[in-house]
């Protein structure tokens, strides 16, 4: 009893400073969730005071039920959605392959490569959003048309346009080759011993054991595409492709509704933190099931 | 399958590699040429006109840069001519007058020497201040964001209650989009009352503190500091926390067995483990960073008085809104080459100082 | 067997009575308000629909805040529906772009005639976009605030003069019951700034650009009446008059600012809420008369739309009187016809917002029709953030007018040419 007592004072002040930090950093998320049940006036009276972090008494689900009439959320979450599952297995795929060859395959041109890949985490997406644009109105893409395969040029307006460019992520790739330089090469060897391939060295050994990065590649991929705001608003006019973000747009117009847009914000971040909830226990589990020891 | 030379069969190679380089050349690097293309030309957002080669006048605008002396007023017997606020000198407009080599320039630094006033003068000035906002802001966000991670990380190792709990909680701003992020921070940073201010005016009992956060050049772009650090640590605190746990804990045991305290666990177990992961997340700290551009564009635009342009939103102001596309080109292209050239640099001095 | 089949169904054929063909479908893309607006757009195509067979409108909405942004990209690449809705002041820029036809041959003289300035878009002569609605400025404020602060009510005939308005905020701020006693709306970014403020350049006798030729900004920006509005401005914000960073936009509708200057589109807001305590004051005469912004969002066609007779038949409809005015109804906004006027309730000679159809009647003044605007438009509203910040009002405008100048020689003038000398003639 003692012994459990003098713990759990050692912890007491880092648990205090963990309550402290989470405080802080969950402030700013509590202000748009608690402001998303509030009429517009209250937001703003509440504002410099402690009732601007909880909903007041005169809270309801007005303006959820607002934004749901007003816009076509659910095609958008669902849109959404899909992008952001297309990207993130597409994306781990892709990006650990190249990863993996990079760090575990001997070419030539492959320390040439990884500068590229490197340099390619500099541009930021602004730079090359307009003759990204130019590119896709020009690429075909086909479909099926009375029975016929035919060829429909432009991207325009639809998911695949979403999901295609964002694949090939330079950060993934660059995230995935520290990690795997940092699995011992013995246990190639041992596999090369059992005589395996490159492929079957890859997909039966390497990415079982690397859930820890396959975890955070996939949380970087999925934020990124569900935040996806400035390509969308360029490529996809009309509503059927529309994804979440540029849906906040919407409410920001003559007379900005507040409310409305806590209420479409929460929404809109509530569903990213589920994911993350859920993958984060896989995470956990994983790496104490796991062991890369040599 | 290694061949006589030590490499990999270029089918095997071809077929890992392969997609994820065919996807970068096709969407990135073909706009970025497209992009260099538009450098040396005219090309605008809309315009009737055909584009035009206009060889390196883009790139002239964007760096020409002069230095200027400019005498003060002086009186009929030659001495300077003073007021209250000291020396007095003819307006920028007056001095370029009499000058036409200064002909498009606009002062982008000054400081007095002695009587004389020396200007730095450029073409675009905006471009020089948004280098160093940029610069700045780089300087600002690193240490506080990767610190604040590697501390979170380091507390959600630890076996205390809630720590699942508590990482969501720290991560859930990397979650919210940087709009909404944005938005939500102006309205707490507002000055008269935002809850920040609040704050200090509850600790401090001083009815009166309270800094215009956003309305004040040298306050804005520390706000955005924070602001980005904030939203950025947890994730950072993530790739911390994977480079944590694939410490062997081995060496800890060892490190415990020898008589080591906790501090010089850290210093010499944990530090030295984590080295390639610290590594890692100041890279591309830094390099988001070099990225900034939604905050500013919401909540700052850009001002007060500059002090918040960004190299990336003054580019997309001369692209989109100023509808300019090869100008805009122009200076992400130079501003990615300036990266390249310091983080090649950066690498070439760390190799020589015989880190490995 | 099979001839008298097609003969059989030949003649069902001829005596089924006419054919009805599928009406051809007409794409539409309109910016999306969300509000009351919305409503009205809907029910207006939906009874262009059912009163005709011929074509079928169909409506796509674009997210008001990045709408500017999405057309550019359709347009850039060619993907333009056949209407679509454009902010005004932007409408020369996407003519001279090629992006858009002229209206003339598609709309009747008689259609076109009635509609006041702030109904339609011109660029050098010709008609680029019509709307059905305009939004003026006014000054709005309480009656029995103001009686409190002892300040006397505005009138169209006797508005305050800049001066003056300065001396009253300046006595409200002394007295102490407003912090902020002047709300400039100053939450909403973007166009806003230009078209609240540049009218006070022109209500002072400057302007953004000269309007004779299109080309001369040096000297109408920065000259002596233009600087004079900027160090008004500036000094607004020096004297803490008007906050810099309002945290909402609902500083005069509870009461925390005595006057607003903001645009029509609150008159039903306010009228609703405050009722007859409502008042509603011309902007401030800077000298020469108080000016307002003119024109809203208005309907355009785009060139390669394949049915310009579809297009013009809507835009006929969108006209009518009868359409105007229940738009009018709806949304409260400013009609812009006499006719489409006299039967909204609110903007009949008497009615009680018909204030605002006289401020617009009177005051109102396009901006420049340039496709140098967007350009000029940035550049005025980036001098005003910097005048806010505490910038020297000289530098302010004179680095705006240089960045206008390079934008303009970027693009030879827009097309625009000296005006030959009159010896020449």
């Amino acid at each position: 009893m003692n012994a459990f007592l003098r713990k759990a004072l050692r912890r007491a002040p880092l648990f205090i400073l963990m309550c402290v930090l989470g405080l802080v950093f969950a402030a700013p998320l509590l202000f748009m969730f608690a402001s998303s049940f509030k009429h517009d006036d209250a937001i703003f009276s509440d504002l410099s005071s402690w009732s601007a972090y909880v909903p007041d008494a005169g809270w309801s689900m007005a303006n959820y039920a607002a934004i749901f009439e007003r816009s076509n959320l659910p095609l958008f979450l669902f849109n959404s959605t899909l992008i952001a599952l297309a990207v993130v297995v597409g994306g781990i795929l892709v990006n650990s392959m190249l990863a993996f060859s990079l760090s575990r395959m001997r070419w030539r041109g492959r320390g040439a490569v990884l500068s590229v890949v490197v340099a390619m985490m500099i541009i930021p997406f602004e730079v090359i959003a307009i003759p990204l644009l130019s590119l896709v109105a020009r690429l075909p893409w086909p479909g099926i048309e009375q029975g016929a395969l035919t060829w429909h040029i432009g991207w325009f307006n639809s998911l695949h346009v979403q999901i295609i460019p964002f694949l090939a992520n330079a950060f993934c790739v660059f995230l995935f080759y520290q990690f795997f330089r940092d699995i011992p090469p013995e246990l190639d060897e041992a596999a090369k011993m059992d005589g395996a391939g490159p492929w079957a060295l890859f997909f039966r050994i390497i990415l079982p054991n690397s859930r820890p990065v396959i975890a955070t590649a996939a949380i970087v991929l999925f934020i990124a595409a569900w935040n996806q705001y400035l390509w969308p608003i360029m490529v996809v006019q009309g509503e059927a492709a529309r994804p979440v973000q540029p849906g906040i747009q919407q409410f920001f117009g003559r007379s900005n509704s507040w409310g409305q847009i806590m209420a479409y914000a929460s929404v809109v971040t509530l569903p990213v933190l589920a994911v993350f909830l859920a993958f984060q226990r896989q995470f956990v589990a994983s790496v104490a099931g796991s062991g890369i020891k040599g | 399958m290694k061949n006589l030379l030590g490499r990999d069969h270029p089918l095997a190679v071809g077929g890992f590699a392969g997609p994820a380089l065919i996807l970068f050349a096709a969407f990135i690097l073909a706009p970025l040429l497209l992009a260099a293309a538009a450098t040396f030309s005219n090309h605008r957002l809309v315009s009737p006109e055909p584009t035009r080669y206009v060889g390196l006048d883009n790139y002239k605008r964007l760096l020409a840069l002069q230095v200027v002396t400019v005498e003060p007023l002086r009186d009929a017997a030659g001495a300077a001519l003073r007021d209250e606020d000291g020396v007095r000198f003819p307006t920028w407009r007056q001095t370029r007058g009499a000058r036409p080599a200064l002909a498009g320039y606009r002062p982008a630094w000054q400081f007095g020497l002695g009587e004389r006033r020396i200007v730095l003068a450029a073409t675009d000035p905006l471009f020089y201040r948004s280098l160093i906002n940029t610069f700045l802001f780089a300087l600002l966000v690193l240490p506080l964001q990767c610190g604040v991670a590697l501390g979170l990380a380091l507390l959600v190792n630890q076996r205390i209650a809630g720590r699942i709990f508590f990482r969501t909680v720290y991560f859930a701003p990397v979650v919210t989009s940087m709009v909404v992020a944005s938005i939500v921070w102006s309205f707490m940073l507002n000055t008269d009352r935002g809850m920040i201010n609040e704050l200090l005016r509850t600790l401090t009992g001083d009815a009166n503190v309270g800094p215009d956060w956003l309305g004040e050049s040298r306050y804005a772009l520390p706000a955005i500091a924070i602001m980005s650090a904030w939203q950025g640590a947890g994730f950072q605190m993530l790739v911390f926390l994977a480079g944590l746990q694939s410490i062997s804990p081995e060496l800890y045991e060892a490190a415990t067995l020898m008589g080591a305290n906790a501090w010089q666990r850290f210093v010499h177990v944990t530090l030295p483990g984590l080295r390639n992961t610290i590594v890692f997340v100041m890279v591309s700290t830094m390099l988001m960073a070099f990225g900034l551009f939604t905050q500013v564009d919401v909540m700052t635009a850009g001002g007060p008085l500059d002090s918040t342009t960004t190299v990336v939103y003054h580019a997309v102001r001369s692209g989109f809104k100023q509808q300019d596309i090869g100008y805009g080109s122009t200076i992400t292209l130079v501003f990615f080459g300036i990266v390249l050239l310091a983080s090649a640099l950066q690498r070439f001095l760390a190799s020589k100082g015989g880190h490995k | 067997m099979r001839r008298k089949t097609l003969a059989a169904l030949a003649m069902l054929a001829a005596f089924s009575g006419p054919v009805i063909a599928a009406p051809t479908e007409i794409k539409v893309w309109r910016h999306d308000t969300g509000d009351a607006e919305m409503v009205a757009s809907r029910n207006m195509v939906e009874r262009f629909n059912r009163s005709q067979d011929k074509w079928r409108v169909v409506v796509e909405s674009i997210p008001q805040g990045s709408y500017t942004e999405s057309i550019t990209a359709a347009s850039l690449v060619g993907q333009l529906p056949c209407l679509m809705t454009i902010d005004q002041p932007a409408v020369p820029n996407f003519a001279w772009a090629g992006n858009i036809r002229p209206l003339d041959d598609l709309l009747p003289e008689a259609v076109v005639r009635p509609l006041l300035p702030g109904g339609r878009g011109t660029y050098r002569g010709r008609l680029y976009s019509v709307g059905q609605f305009d939004v003026v400025l006014a000054l709005f404020a309480r009656h029995s605030a103001l009686a409190a602060e002892g300040v006397r009510v505005a009138t169209v005939e006797q508005p305050y003069s800049a001066q003056e308005l300065h001396d009253i905020l300046l006595k409200v701020k002394r007295g102490g019951h407003y912090r902020y006693p002047l709300d400039l709306n100053g939450k909403a970014k973007g166009e806003w700034v230009s078209y609240a403020f540049s009218p006070w350049l022109q209500s002072a006798g400057a302007d953004l650009v000269d309007r004779n030729d299109y080309l001369r900004v040096d000297g109408v920006l920065n000259g002596g009446p233009a600087l004079g509005v900027a160090r008004y401005y500036a000094r607004l914000f020096k004297d803490r008059l008007a906050e810099r960073n309002p945290a909402d936009e609902k500083g005069f509708e509870q009461g925390r600012s005595l006057i607003q200057y903001t645009g029509s589109w609150k008159a039903r807001e306010y009228a609703e809420r405050i009722k007859d305590d409502l008042v509603v004051m011309p902007p401030p005469d800077f000298g020469h008369g108080p000016r307002v912004g003119a024109a809203s969002w208005q309907w355009a066609v785009s060139r390669s739309c394949p049915h310009p007779a579809g297009a013009s038949a809507f835009l006929a409809h969108v006209l009518s009187p009868p359409e105007m005015a229940e738009m009018s109804r709806m949304t409260g906004l400013v009609p812009v016809s006499a006719a489409a006027a006299a039967l909204t309730e609110h903007y009949r000679s008497g009615g009680d917002w018909r204030v605002y159809f006289d401020f617009a009647a009177r005051y109102a003044l396009p901006r420049p029709a340039t496709p140098a605007y967007p350009a000029i438009s940035a550049a005025f509203e980036k001098a005003m953030a910097d005048l806010r910040g505490g910038k020297e009002p000289a530098e302010a405008m004179d680095e705006a007018v240089e960045a206008i100048e390079y934008d303009l020689a970027r693009n030879n003038g827009y097309g625009f040419t000296q005006p030959k000398a009159m010896a020449s003639k």
